[in-house]
């Protein structure tokens, strides 16, 4: 009997709890050896960038917590950035600390919704019901200061929506300061553990120059020992103002990207300290008011105002024109808006990108010769989100 | 040794000469146009040339300008991480042109250029592997040309009788509502018009 007779077809998904959404991979296995991966996606297609084209800039904001719903701001960020550089406004420096403030708290999101699951695919089931509890805790912050949990649409051109209310710095210094101990005793069920290094260890080698190659970003890069992140080399923001450190990995396998993804929620949380700490008083958003809108309580004052919030609100602000691309370093990687301006009140294109497409496609190359139980785990530590991918 | 985006530039005009149609600086990012012939040339160029060490490529994109000859620009956005310097690569084509594919160049593009292809309708030539990626199974039409309708052309329901998903043509109980914004208001482009047109009027 020939070799080709022997290999079967295996679906992986759409439907599975590891397939961390709606992945559809379909398996050649020779035996229990992976031959090909052919990963069918865009189950979750929802056509944001043809929406966006359809909407105002306003408008489009809430789109972009759409993608990656593990960490919403992160990419509410990279929008408002193109916006800003097109219209070359200042965003006021209390606004900005609070744009770092919140995608430190959406990076720890995200990778704690990441290694937990991740575990959870290699068979630990405790550190998700651990993690989730943290997640929690975050997410009311977010509500706090943006109301809602998941969807904020809170990075506005210009700013931020809203002011953070009283008494949440103190309560997000009060959870920094737990959080280490909570990470050191999630880091005690999994670094040392023999199944889970057993299970991760050297399982999906990267090497730098295949990282580069495959257009790997975020934890995928810096695993595999390429020190790189856009907060350190291009600095966005106030992110110069910060005194953090980037973990690299070695190896390049699943186990360094989670022990980098660990030490990031570490640096993560100094930052959010620091930034705190640091907060001058101030405005929240760029006085320019054709750009963001007035105060509630000058509606009811000045006519002016109230004419500016009906317009900025229905017409929405108009966009010189131009071509921009601006990348922020989101949890997962860089996270980027390709953003034209034909000088109208819609974009005339905006292309989203995400760094989990350019991961995922990859499953083939890294799979190549592992085993079928290697699948999950793999594909945990690309940490993939089907929101972003999909679009 | 890093450069800066004005000596890249510099070396990617001298270094392509010809093949740069136009090149400029925006947001500290260069922009160069180039013709879809020189598109592999001119990416081997960026990736391998020890001045650019364009190592990454970013994405591919394309964007549609119904009303222009050439309708589309296939944009290509690459970086590089020891210069730390962005490039954006457009080229024009129109609707019938094959782009050669970049995926022996950088295995990455395979399935931009599926997207690509998906939401434009644009065809690379030597691509291994050109199938739809984001769209359905059996999808008709290019989601992101600009003469696409924004509600699509079919709609997915369960029929109870089939027993099954079928897929038929989009009723709307109400017609999409596209309002018209241009308004004075700001509309410094509006006035500026017309106020052009009365001073070439009085001329």
């Amino acid at each position: 009997m020939n070799k080709k007779n022997k290999t079967i077809n295996l679906n992986f998904g759409p439907q599975h709890p590891a397939a961390h959404g709606v992945l559809r991979l379909i398996l050649e296995l020779d035996g229990e050896i992976v031959e090909k991966i052919d990963p069918h996606i865009g189950l979750l297609h929802r056509g944001t960038e043809k929406l966006i084209e359809h909407k105002t800039y306003t408008q489009s904001v809430p789109y972009f917590d759409r993608l990656d719903y593990v960490a919403p701001m992160n990419q509410e960020h990279a929008f408002a950035l193109a916006i800003e550089r097109i219209l070359n406004i200042e965003v006021p420096i209390r606004a900005q600390y609070i744009r770092i403030l919140f995608c430190e708290i959406g990076r720890i999101l995200s990778h704690l919704l990441n290694i937990t699951t991740q575990a959870l695919d290699v068979g630990a089931l405790t550190p998700s019901l651990w993690g989730f509890e943290e997640r929690e805790t975050l997410m009311t912050f977010y509500e706090r200061a943006s109301g809602s949990r998941l969807h904020a649409n809170y990075f506005r051109p210009g700013g931020v929506h809203k002011d953070l209310p009283r008494g949440l710095s103190d309560d997000i210094i009060l959870f920094c300061q737990n959080f280490p101990k909570i990470l050191d005793d999630l880091e005690s069920l999994l670094t040392d553990n023999r199944i889970f290094k057993q299970r991760n260890v050297d399982i999906g080698i990267v090497t730098k120059q295949e990282a580069l190659d495959h257009s790997f970003s975020g934890v995928m890069l810096r695993g595999s020992g390429v020190p790189w992140d856009l907060r350190k080399s291009q600095p966005y923001e106030s992110y110069k103002d910060f005194d953090f450190k980037i973990p690299i990995g070695k190896n390049g396998d699943c186990y360094d990207r989670y022990l980098c993804r660990m030490e990031e929620m570490r640096e993560s949380t100094k930052i959010i300290i620091d930034c705190i700490k640091k907060m001058p008083a101030g405005p929240v958003k760029s006085i320019d008011g054709k750009i963001t809108p007035p105060k509630r309580e000058d509606l009811k004052n000045s006519m002016e105002a109230l004419i500016h919030h009906f317009k900025l609100f229905s017409e929405g602000f108009r966009v010189p024109a131009g071509e921009i691309y601006a990348a922020v370093e989101a949890p997962k990687g860089e996270f980027g808006v390709y953003l034209i301006s034909d000088g109208s009140n819609k974009p005339y294109k905006c292309k989203i990108r995400a760094p989990g497409f350019s991961h995922l496609q990859s499953m083939d190359y890294l799979l190549k010769g592992h085993m079928l139980a290697d699948v999950p785990a793999v594909l945990g530590s690309l940490d993939i989100v089907f929101g972003e991918i999909d679009r | 040794m890093t450069i800066t985006v004005n000596d890249l530039e510099r070396t990617v005009n001298s270094g392509l000469a010809t093949a740069v149609i136009k090149s400029e600086i925006n947001f500290n990012q260069l922009f160069i146009d180039i013709s879809v012939e020189n598109l592999t040339s001119t990416i081997l160029f960026l990736k391998t040339n020890h001045k650019c060490k364009f190592k990454q490529l970013i994405d591919i994109t394309a964007v549609d300008y119904p009303e222009k000859e050439k309708r589309f620009k296939v944009v290509y956005l690459l970086l590089s991480h020891e210069n730390n310097l962005r490039i954006v690569i457009n080229a024009d084509i129109d609707e019938n042109t094959k782009v050669p594919s970049i995926t022996k160049i950088f295995p990455s593009a395979n399935w931009m250029e599926r997207e690509v292809f998906d939401m434009y309708g644009i065809f690379f030539k030597e691509h291994p592997d050109l199938r739809r990626i984001l769209t359905d199974y059996g999808f008709k039409g290019y989601p992101l040309r600009k003469d696409f309708p924004l509600t699509g052309h079919t709609e997915v329901r369960y029929s109870e009788d089939k027993k099954k998903v079928i897929s038929e043509p989009v009723k709307l109980n109400q017609e999409y509502r596209d309002f018209d914004f241009d308004s004075p208001w700001e509309g410094t482009k509006y006035i500026k018009e017309d106020l052009d047109k009365d001073k070439n009027n009085s001329k």
